[in-house]
């Protein structure tokens, strides 16, 4: 007989077996498929997987009046014990090490292990940012080195480093956006949107101080440039684009668009995380953009780690590199790079906007991006570029007679080729092919988004899947879409042969329980 | 090239697929006078792996490694001891190469650790809930009193002199744009800091009270006194831990009755890396959860009943709410987040606590060792692992002839307020269970005689 299990937690159990019998196990582990309790459930008060010195010294007087009543309420665990919780836990997790992960939008490509190494070497992971500046040159170099990477793979003027995620930088743009029309005395108030822009870009806006306004999609996937240029006028300060655009295609009047926004003395904000399409292929600055992030994370590969660090350079036009955030890099007369910091701002760098963050960016991310670049080099990066919109053409041309492509007709997607739901089994939808994945051991495609397509499913396979792997995601793909057409129930309750079935959003919104009890 | 698995005849072979000629036909939609005949001009081609190590080492070897001098800095950013597991479990590919947990059927791994790492947080800082992570802990911050605004309707931050000044900046920046108000100070070279002249500062238009716990000089403010006074103002109190493992020693901010309490946690197993990436920390009253920044990860159950885990509240994240967002953040510093539960994992509250008493043990000695070097003054009554000494001239100058003799000695405050003469005199001095006899030995011995060679210069 099974304990009852009074952990709270409910392990695995029954479904499946042979000759309709379910095997039971009484562990609640299934063979290689292992459940974990929460380390609260496991770990003991008083247990530590560190060895540290008892200290009996009394503390300085002044601080006893400060001390807490009790150690704080949280179980330790050992070293092996530890080890084995993680490890455990990590094995419910799909990943790109694992296989194909077309998350559209994302740039889920291999992360060369290289990189690791280096970021870990103790010159790179182990000094202060407030060391003096000539203890760290060879920091500074990575940044200068990789700097001028940014800037002359994009043709633009100066690279505002700190930013520490995409998010971050589209703050950083169009901060320096608002510092440069006030310094010339302009309080203009809109920022114009796409529809099919990331959400990110009109929270964005709205924290910078904008009124953020939508420009419609023409009916094949673009931005509509008349309807742009009716709205655009004295009151628009920006216009954000994507480029190429959440519906994996290149804005073919980008540099139309850039000049109408520029003579009603306006600005343009580039999203630029699909710039893998593009990387050493062409320069946005040549498109008349005014400042762009990078995601370093996308492009430039650094791990994803299941929800960041990222990095998010901005590049800058000539217009807007004086009002760039601090601390800011500059090569002196003497050839020295120095980071500009407060202390000399007034002096070297005197209209910047100010600090968006502590210290000096994402350090740890730049030596991998550095490593990445070196490697590929500029013939490697516009390799790069090739394969990752050869890889997601081929997949849009071998889907698109059983999956919907609503801009496939046009002509060539980028990176990524979106596909919508139409054409599914009533009551069927792209949540359920998404889910359909997963059993197939891949992981789901950007779903529901870009909003403009009617259950958008995005795939960006990336330039480091090889074409046998695409073609074993195409025959999964072209199962599921066969099954979402015809309504086959068992793709409804999908997915099957994972460690969790689909979970009940709606229960963990209405009560949220975001911590564990304190027993 | 090595990343790329595509061969010659495979993208020929997928050409004919697409019925393309060649993939240039592909970028049709690039106007051809944007397109860019060949790679990149005046950049270097492809290198081997050994050849990009050889390049990045070389770089590295530039800097001075904390580890390779007696290392003194802290001022946001410590020098722990990151066990060995800590670093080999984060690079578990599952963890490492995983996207955001969008689909959570195939990232229970991730969720569980956020849900848990969300309760260690809150039960750190003494808050009811706490969020799967920010950027750091200066954007943290004025995430806080971004949220304190959106809380109380009112526009106006109060930030004690205490505050790292790169928070101070972070905050100002948001500010200038925003349209908020932010009554800041300076901190004065003072035992204790200034409570009543912050608390004068608290009126009926105060959104929020901005304190440093510890703070920069390493002075420990009474939370509860100015909690009171901001209650009663109808004012939020933020408390900012830049040092988590003062926590295993001194009490938790939210039990003082701070109403947001955010942080950094790079102290635990993050690194110092040069700044970044570091982990932003942020819990609060469960009553305001709804007004967070950032993700959280809820328990819930699957279709079969069995206990699990989503990202949830989503309502008021970008993705949904676009323009109406409580914040613009999406990637976080999940991987730091990962590494800070491992080692508070290993630690254990207890573990944490006695932590923290190593490293007063330590700060204690360098105190003792520093005040015995003549012209030297320690300034604080009470620190946990980060004080100040005053020294008879600039700190500045002494920081880079003490680098110059190969020891970091700590953060001068000119460095951090170059606007502030007054302040220029005084060095911030951190240790930690690294910190060794040797280099408080030598930290005394060399700070001396720089000081006594005072119009020397430095040795060559």
């Amino acid at each position: 007989m099974n304990a009852p299990n009074v952990s709270g937690w409910r392990p695995a159990m029954g479904e499946g077996g042979g000759e309709g019998a379910p095997i039971v196990t009484t562990s609640g582990d299934r063979g290689l498929s292992l459940e974990e309790p929460l380390i609260f459930e496991l770990g003991r008060a008083g247990t530590c997987g560190v060895d540290l010195d008892e200290v009996d010294t009394p503390v300085v007087p002044g601080l006893a009046r400060f001390l807490r009543a009790a150690p704080p309420a949280l179980p330790g665990l050992t070293e092996p014990e530890t080890v084995r919780h993680y490890t455990r836990l990590s094995r419910q997790n799909y990943a790109i090490d694992l296989g194909p992960f077309p998350l559209g939008s994302c740039t889920m490509k291999h992360n060369p292990r290289l990189n690791e190494k280096v970021a870990r070497l103790p010159g790179f992971a182990d000094i202060h940012p407030l060391q003096p500046q000539h203890t760290v040159r060879g920091a500074i170099g990575v940044i200068a080195e990789l700097a001028h990477w940014l800037v002359t793979l994009t043709g633009m003027s100066a690279v505002a480093m700190t930013p520490k995620a995409g998010a971050h930088g589209e703050l950083c743009g169009l901060l320096c956006i608002r510092a440069a029309l006030e310094a010339r005395g302009d309080a203009r108030q809109v920022v114009l949107v796409p529809e099919s822009a990331h959400g990110t870009n009109p929270a964005t806006a709205a924290f910078a101080g904008y009124r953020v306004e939508n420009i419609p999609a023409t009916a094949e996937g673009r931005v509509d440039l008349a309807a742009l240029t009716a709205r655009l006028g004295p009151d628009v300060a920006a216009v954000m684009i994507t480029n190429p655009n959440t519906c994996g295609l290149f804005e073919r009047d980008m540099k139309a668009i850039s000049d109408a926004v520029h003579s009603a003395g306006g600005l343009v904000y580039c999203d630029g995380a699909n710039f893998n399409a593009i990387v050493g292929k062409v320069r946005p600055g040549d498109l008349g953009i005014d400042a762009m992030h990078i995601n370093l994370h996308k492009t430039f590969s650094t791990p994803h780690g299941g929800g960041g660090p990222g990095s998010g350079p901005v590049v800058l036009s000539a217009a807007l590199a004086p009002f760039a955030p601090l601390p800011f890099a500059l090569r002196g007369p003497d050839g020295i790079i120095r980071l500009v910091e407060e202390e000399d701002a007034p002096v070297h760098h005197p209209q910047s906007f100010g600090r968006m963050a502590a210290f000096h960016g994402q350090m740890g991310m730049f030596t991998r991006a550095l490593a990445y670049i070196l490697s590929h080099g500029a013939d490697g990066l516009r390799q790069v570029a090739e394969d990752a919109v050869l890889n997601a053409n081929y997949v849009l041309r071998s889907l698109e007679d059983l999956l919907d492509a609503p801009f496939a007709g046009a002509g060539p997607c980028m990176h990524e080729a979106l596909f919508s739901d139409s054409g599914f089994a009533e009551g069927f939808s792209t949540l359920d092919l998404a889910k359909g994945l997963i059993d197939e051991g891949f992981h789901p495609m950007t779903v529901y988004f870009p909003l403009v397509v009617h259950g958008a499913m995005l795939i960006e396979p990336t330039e480091t899947e090889s074409k046998a792997g695409l073609d074993r995601f195409i025959g999964s793909m072209r199962s599921l879409a066969e099954r979402a057409r015809a309504g086959d129930p068992g793709l409804k309750s999908a997915p099957h042969l994972v460690p969790r079935r689909r979970l009940d959003e709606t229960q963990a919104a209405r009560k949220p329980v975001l911590v564990w009890p304190e027993a | 090239m090595r990343y790329l698995p595509l061969t010659p005849a495979d993208r020929a072979e997928m050409l004919g697929v697409i019925g393309a000629d060649s993939v240039d036909a592909l970028f049709a939609d690039v106007p051809p006078e944007a397109r860019l005949p060949g790679p990149v001009p005046g950049l270097p081609h492809h290198a081997s792996e050994m050849a990009v190590e050889r390049h990045m080492a070389a770089l590295a070897a530039q800097n001075l490694a904390a580890g390779a001098a007696p290392f003194f800095l802290g001022a946001g950013a410590y020098r722990h001891h990151i066990p060995a597991s800590v670093d080999h479990l984060i690079q578990r590919g599952e963890f490492l190469t995983a996207y955001t947990p969008y689909q959570p059927e195939i990232a229970q791994g991730t969720l569980q650790v956020l849900f848990e790492f969300q309760t260690q947080v809150a039960r750190l800082f003494g808050t009811d809930v706490a969020n799967a992570s920010m950027y750091d802990g200066s954007t943290a911050c004025w995430e806080a009193v971004a949220m304190a605004g959106r809380v109380t309707r009112r526009s106006k931050a109060v930030l004690c002199g205490g505050l790292h000044p790169h928070y101070v900046a972070t905050i100002e920046t948001m500010a200038r744009f925003t349209g908020d108000q932010i009554d800041s100070r300076v901190p004065t070279l003072s035992a204790e800091p200034d409570e009543a002249g912050l608390i004068a500062a608290i009126d009926a238009a105060t959104a929020c009270v901005v304190v440093q716990y510890p703070d920069v000089l390493g002075r420990v403010p009474d939370l509860a006194k100015i909690a009171a006074a901001a209650q009663a103002q109808g004012a939020l109190l933020i408390a900012v831990v830049t040092e988590p493992v003062a926590l295993g020693l001194i009490e938790a901010p939210g039990k003082l009755g701070a109403d947001i309490v955010v942080g950094e946690g790079q102290s635990l197993s993050v690194g110092l890396q040069f700044g970044g990436p570091y982990l932003g920390l942020f819990g609060c009253r469960e009553k305001f959860v709804r007004q967070m920044p950032g993700r959280l990860c809820g328990q819930t159950v699957d279709a079969d009943g069995r206990r699990g885990f989503v990202l949830t509240l989503s309502t008021r994240e970008q993705h949904i709410r676009r323009e109406k967002a409580t914040s613009n953040i999406c990637t976080n510093s999940g991987l730091c987040a990962l590494a800070f539960s491992i080692h508070m994992t290993l630690l254990g509250g207890d573990g944490l606590a006695r932590l923290a008493r190593i490293n007063h043990a330590r700060a204690q000695q360098t105190a003792a060792a520093l005040a015995g070097v003549a012209g030297v003054e320690v300034l604080n009554h009470a620190y946990v692992n980060e004080f100040t000494v005053i020294l008879p001239r600039d700190a500045r100058e002494v920081v880079r002839e003490l680098a110059d003799y190969g020891v970091l000695g700590g953060v001068s405050l000119g460095r951090l307020y170059p606007r502030q003469p007054e302040l220029s005199n005084a060095l911030l001095v951190t240790a930690t269970e690294t910190t060794t006899d040797q280099d408080i030995h030598a930290l005394a011995a060399i700070l001396g005689e720089v000081l006594a060679n005072a119009h020397e210069g430095s040795p060559t």
